[in-house]
């Protein structure tokens, strides 16, 4: 072992010129594409500007603005509704699913394929998959809550006030439960089955197992996944665009079609970029949560 | 004891039959849909299954030239960009396993800071950038924002990837009398080709299945991408063309799915790793 380590240390001790040029492109990459836009981004958000004028500092006039628009307030509140209800959902729905192929049982893996497709789909083909789902006349939800008796009248799901919400939250959700599932199982399976087994002659019942073994075991993935989760649902777009374009009256306006009616359709970028940065805002609050856990974590450990 | 045994399998397969049924319901009934005449569709008492197939939709899919030259677009930009990150990340990610630098804690907190900003703005300033250039309504620009956009996660992949491979096998053939060149091609090459196929399947389903960049970046409509293209044509919906949205949609998903299958195991292990020591 030692001897490997001073065959390391005599083979790339010396500085190569090598590894600058190696890493030159990610550099440069990162710094043109990436890092000066975020930062121009971030301060795009405090102008004025309009696309062809001249930028102009305006200081947090972008924000006083934000904080008096109704539409703003709308978006950010239809944004937070969206992004826990899914959020929730998706983690939820993914660990029960979790838990069931955690099980020794037949056809496992092939479960686990079938159960990717959603995931598998690109989110526009989604939005058309859920569009044509809720069809008024020809749509399946439709056909069968009839057929089912439960409704009388076709219910026409994505430009009703009463019931659009809930339609596009079931279409967010379905998307992704298999990928929270498909992690959550990766987690499952790292836990040790001797704790099972151990509990289980102590007399513990399955409850509590998933109470005392389970979950405490998984913390730092169910951690990583949920503020993940948020972060993904917070920043929707391409299917909300397919199925109601933020409609109707507003009502599924997410902050990130928010910001893009700002900035591509009226051109107001310093506003859009404003929105920007009040969700970076709160996407930080999640990712600080996030580390805050994982260190109280590593401690215990 | 054996009974119960039973009963709980039973109930185990029972609940995964349902979230399957859920999960694959939609994709079966487009799938049928898109099989359907357009008469049956609209018939007023539909069954699930086509009781007459019909390959109708695909034929006007097919011969609807925007479809296909937008499929063409995305096959163009997906292809070229990932070339582009797999040239970038191999050599990238094996300097940031061997050479320690700054260069490596700054790019692993830009992956992970990458993840917390809407792309609105990033998109904004980019787009100001490409005006200046001349490449914004180009397949070109859009090409390398998708570079970019893969690199972060393609970068993760293959830094744990290069990082398993023990250093010891490249002293060998050090000792051996190997070049450097000899080295990268004959040794590491082959045993990071599963990471670089992982790669290449990645980067190219987040360039086929992207979305807002396109619908900002490309306004003529013979530079759609497939996304893009389908998206316009769902403001145009009405009867008729239900069955060709349909058969659209299964044509764009199906390389989507294929690739995913490819590459689940790399998929979940990569991200689970990546996410508990992150």
């Amino acid at each position: 072992m030692s001897f490997f380590g001073t065959k390391r240390h005599t083979l790339y001790s010396k500085k190569e010129l090598g590894q600058v040029q190696l890493l030159f492109p990610v550099i440069v990459l990162v710094t043109v594409f990436s890092l000066f836009p975020l930062l121009r981004g971030i301060y795009l958000g405090f102008t004025d500007y309009r696309l062809g004028d001249a930028i102009s500092f305006n200081g947090i006039e972008n924000y006083i603005q934000l904080f008096n628009d109704e539409y703003f307030w709308n978006s950010f509140k239809v944004g937070m509704i969206w992004t826990i209800v899914v959020t929730v959902l998706q983690v939820g729905l993914g660990l029960g699913l979790a838990l069931l192929l955690n099980n020794k049982i037949r056809f496992a893996s092939f479960y686990t394929v079938l159960i990717l497709l959603p995931w598998a789909t690109p989110p526009i083909i989604r939005g058309i998959l859920w569009r044509q789902m809720y069809e008024p006349n020809a749509g399946a939800v439709n056909i069968l809550l009839s057929r089912a008796g439960i409704i009388s009248e076709p219910i026409n799901w994505l430009s009703s006030f009463e019931y659009v919400i809930p339609a596009v939250i079931v279409a967010g959700v379905w998307g992704e439960i298999s990928k929270a599932a498909i992690f959550l199982l990766a987690g499952l399976q790292t836990i040790s089955n001797d704790l099972y087994e151990a509990s289980k002659i102590d007399g513990a019942k399955l409850w509590d197992q998933f109470l005392h073994i389970t979950i405490p075991s998984l913390k730092p993935v169910l951690a990583a996944i949920i503020s993940l989760t948020f972060m993904w649902n917070f920043n929707t777009f391409g299917i909300i665009w397919v199925l109601t374009q933020g409609g109707p009256g507003g009502l599924t306006r997410l902050p990130m079609l928010a910001a893009y009616e700002e900035g591509f359709r009226y051109g107001y970028i310093g506003y859009a970029a404003a929105i920007g940065n009040v969700m970076v805002l709160i996407l930080s609050l999640v990712l600080f949560m996030y580390i805050r856990v994982q260190l109280r974590e590593r401690k215990e450990l | 004891m054996k009974t119960s045994n039973l009963i709980s399998k039973f109930m185990i397969h029972g609940l995964i039959i349902l979230f399957v049924i859920f999960l694959l319901f939609p994709l079966i009934w487009v799938l049928a849909s898109s099989l359907k005449t357009t008469q049956e569709i609209y018939s007023g008492s539909p069954t699930i299954f086509p009781q007459q197939i019909s390959f109708d939709h695909y034929r006007s899919v097919i011969s609807g030239q925007l479809i296909f030259r937008s499929m063409w677009n995305s096959i163009i930009v997906g292809v070229i960009s990932t070339i582009l990150v797999v040239l970038i990340s191999v050599p990238s990610a094996y300097a940031m396993v061997r050479y320690k630098s700054f260069v490596n804690n700054g790019i692993l907190v830009w992956i992970l800071v990458s993840q917390i900003f809407p792309v609105i703005l990033i998109m904004i300033p980019l787009y100001m950038v490409l005006r200046n250039i001349g490449l914004t309504d180009s397949l070109t620009g859009l090409t390398l924002i998708y570079v970019v956009w893969a690199l972060p996660f393609v970068l993760w992949m293959m830094h744990g990837y290069v990082k398993s491979i023990p250093v010891e096998l490249e002293e060998a053939a050090v000792l051996d009398g190997a070049t450097r060149s000899q080295v990268i091609f004959k040794v590491l090459m082959p045993l990071l080709l599963p990471a670089i196929g992982a790669s290449a399947l990645f980067s190219f389903i987040s360039a086929w299945n992207e979305f807002f960049f396109a619908l900002v970046l490309l306004k003529s409509p013979e530079l759609g991408t497939l996304q893009v293209e389908l998206a316009r044509y769902v403001g145009m919906e009405g009867q008729a063309r239900t069955g060709p949205l349909a058969a659209a949609s299964v044509i764009a998903t199906i390389p989507s799915i294929l690739l995913f299958i490819f590459m689940r195991k790399w998929l979940t292990t990569g991200l689970v790793s990546g996410a508990l020591k992150g």
